[in-house]
């Protein structure tokens, strides 16, 4: 049983040139189950990367710990995959070679690593651009191929970043509904950072709503919607209803925030 | 067509190219056959070309050719051998930074020429003297070039390699020196064409063999046409090294024009 612990976790950022630190996130605990599909809806600033990057262990907490599975994290790991909102594709490999990143840098034979990367190429559609240089792909195929990227690794949690956040309307939709997909294949637990709360319903089975700075979570809703769920159901009554729950909760976080700044 | 960053056609690009050279030789032509400049000062240009030509069929030039060739090559790729892997690892370890940024800073502005009369007391006048002067001069640039590219490397693909897994050795071997590459090849090329200037000056003290050599004769000899010939062969030599640098960085890093 896998399950992932964020408890009292909160991150102060010291001033720059004596000025005054900055408290991006305020202690916040979050306790994610196996097979949960959690998204994080805030408005911008509120420390949502920050707690992202806490639980990938590319930032450590200044109070508070995360535990994975038992085991307190320390730094990042293979255990935790993570896609960027900024395109990170490697741009000196070619598709499948990005793809295979973290299999050959845990030293899996090549014969295996073949397979699993034709499995995720499949799974994601990029079907005929194994060979493509980063460069040459649009931005929804570079996301494609991050998460591709992130899932080869066999992590216990995947972790995104407003991946789909530079992509048009119809990409993203298409895109949510290919991560949809995946997860309701290999259930594995997912923390999904967006600002577009039709998003945050439609793939989560839990939306954390987060406050403006300093950040902390301000409600926990559920999203009693069924999988497998079909693009349609943004449509249904039940999703309009959650839709203006949250949209009520973020408002209000979203005015705090353009009167800070 | 005189907008900024406006393309232009690849004939019209040959053509003013071409066009430029054909207007320095007129102006060249002129100074000389029109008498404006004294002969012993300044030969014409068919002056030089025959000048040239006597060089190579009767004085063996083609041997000095050879000899600045190989020193600058030489000097250039010990050089590069030692400075690129000290350049890494200072761009990636902040505590080697610490400890040899301020002195390579420092060294770097030691003209190599300078050194040439020292090198003379150390090494002689031999081959280890002429490879020395352009080490030198090459050695500390390269260092210091390298590690500016290697520190400035994009933090979120060193983020995304740990996300993957990686071990710090995997970010230096598979993250950072192959997204540097392109740029570590590019100053390589830099450097290779300064390293022309010092070879030059090493063979014009204490040497006897090579273009610099035949340039410091052709000077008691008052043979400005040589001298000048001499000149554009490096010159011509730069181009085309520099061509051949281009096309296999264009041809090893195709990842970066796709
Ligand atoms: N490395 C850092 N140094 C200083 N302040 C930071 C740093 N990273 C983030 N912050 C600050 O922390 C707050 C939260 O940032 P972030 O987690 O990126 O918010 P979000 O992802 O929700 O938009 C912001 O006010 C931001 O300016
Ligand atoms: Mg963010």
């Amino acid at each position: 049983m896998s399950e992932l612990v964020i408890d009292g976790v909160g991150r102060t950022f010291p001033g720059v040139r004596g000025g005054k630190p900055t408290t991006a996130l305020q202690p916040t605990s979050l306790t994610v189950p196996e097979n949960d599909f959690v998204s994080i809806l805030g408005p911008s600033g509120c420390g949502k990367s920050t707690l992202l990057r806490i639980v990938a262990g590319l930032d450590h907490p200044s109070v508070g710990k995360v535990v994975l599975d038992g085991r307190e994290i320390r730094g990042p790991g293979s255990d935790r995959g993570m896609v960027f909102q900024s395109y990170t594709l490697f741009p000196w490999l070619t598709v499948e070679d990005n793809i295979g990143f973290g299999l050959r840098e845990k030293g899996v034979p090549e014969n295996e690593r073949r397979e699993i990367v034709a499995d995720y190429i499949d799974r994601v559609g990029l079907h005929g651009f194994e060979r493509h240089w980063p460069k040459q792909l649009s931005g929804g195929m570079q996301q494609r191929t991050a998460i591709a990227r992130a899932l080869a690794n066999n992590p216990k949690i995947l972790l995104l970043d407003e991946p789909f956040g530079a992509l048009d309307n119809q990409t993203r939709g298409l895109m949510q509904e290919m991560l949809l997909g995946i997860w309701e294949r290999e259930h594995k637990m997912v923390l999904f950072v967006t600002h577009d709360i039709e998003e945050a319903i439609f793939v989560a089975s839990r939306v954390v709503t987060m406050s403006a700075r300093p950040g902390r979570v301000k409600s926990i809703v559920p999203v009693d919607l069924p999988y497998p769920r079909h693009y349609t159901i943004k449509s249904s009554p039940e999703f309009s209803a959650l839709r203006s729950q949250l949209t009520e909760e973020i408002r209000s976080e979203a005015i705090l925030a353009a009167q800070e700044q | 067509m005189f907008r900024p960053f406006q393309p232009i056609g690849y004939g019209t690009r040959v053509l003013l190219g071409v066009g430029f050279f054909v207007f320095f030789v007129a102006f060249w032509s002129l100074a000389t056959f029109g008498g404006f400049v004294s002969r012993t000062f300044l030969a014409d240009p068919l002056t030089m070309v025959a000048d040239g030509w006597y060089l190579l069929s009767q004085r063996g030039f083609l041997y000095d050719i050879a000899m600045t060739v190989w020193r600058v090559v030489g000097g250039f790729a010990i050089a590069a051998l030692i400075a690129v892997p000290i350049g890494i690892a200072m761009g990636t370890y902040k505590p080697i930074e610490a400890m040899l940024e301020p002195f390579v800073s420092f060294a770097r502005y030691l003209p190599a020429s300078a050194f040439v009369p020292l090198l003379i007391l150390w090494a002689g006048i031999g081959e280890t003297q002429k490879l020395l002067v352009i080490f030198i001069g090459a050695f500390f640039q390269i260092i210091l070039m390298v590690a500016g590219s290697v520190g400035n490397t994009r933090r979120d693909l060193v983020e995304a390699a740990y996300t993957l897994g990686a071990t710090d050795r995997g970010i230096v071997r598979r993250v950072l020196m192959p997204a540097n590459a392109p740029d570590i090849a590019e100053s390589l090329r830099l450097v290779l064409g300064w390293a022309w200037t010092y070879v030059i000056v090493a063979e014009l003290i204490g040497a006897s063999s090579g273009i610099g050599y035949m340039i410091i004769n052709s000077q008691a000899l008052m043979a400005t046409g040589q001298i000048i010939f001499g000149i554009i062969v490096i010159g011509i030599i730069g181009l085309i090294s520099d061509a051949l640098f281009k096309a296999v960085n264009q041809w090893l890093f195709s990842w970066r024009l796709a």
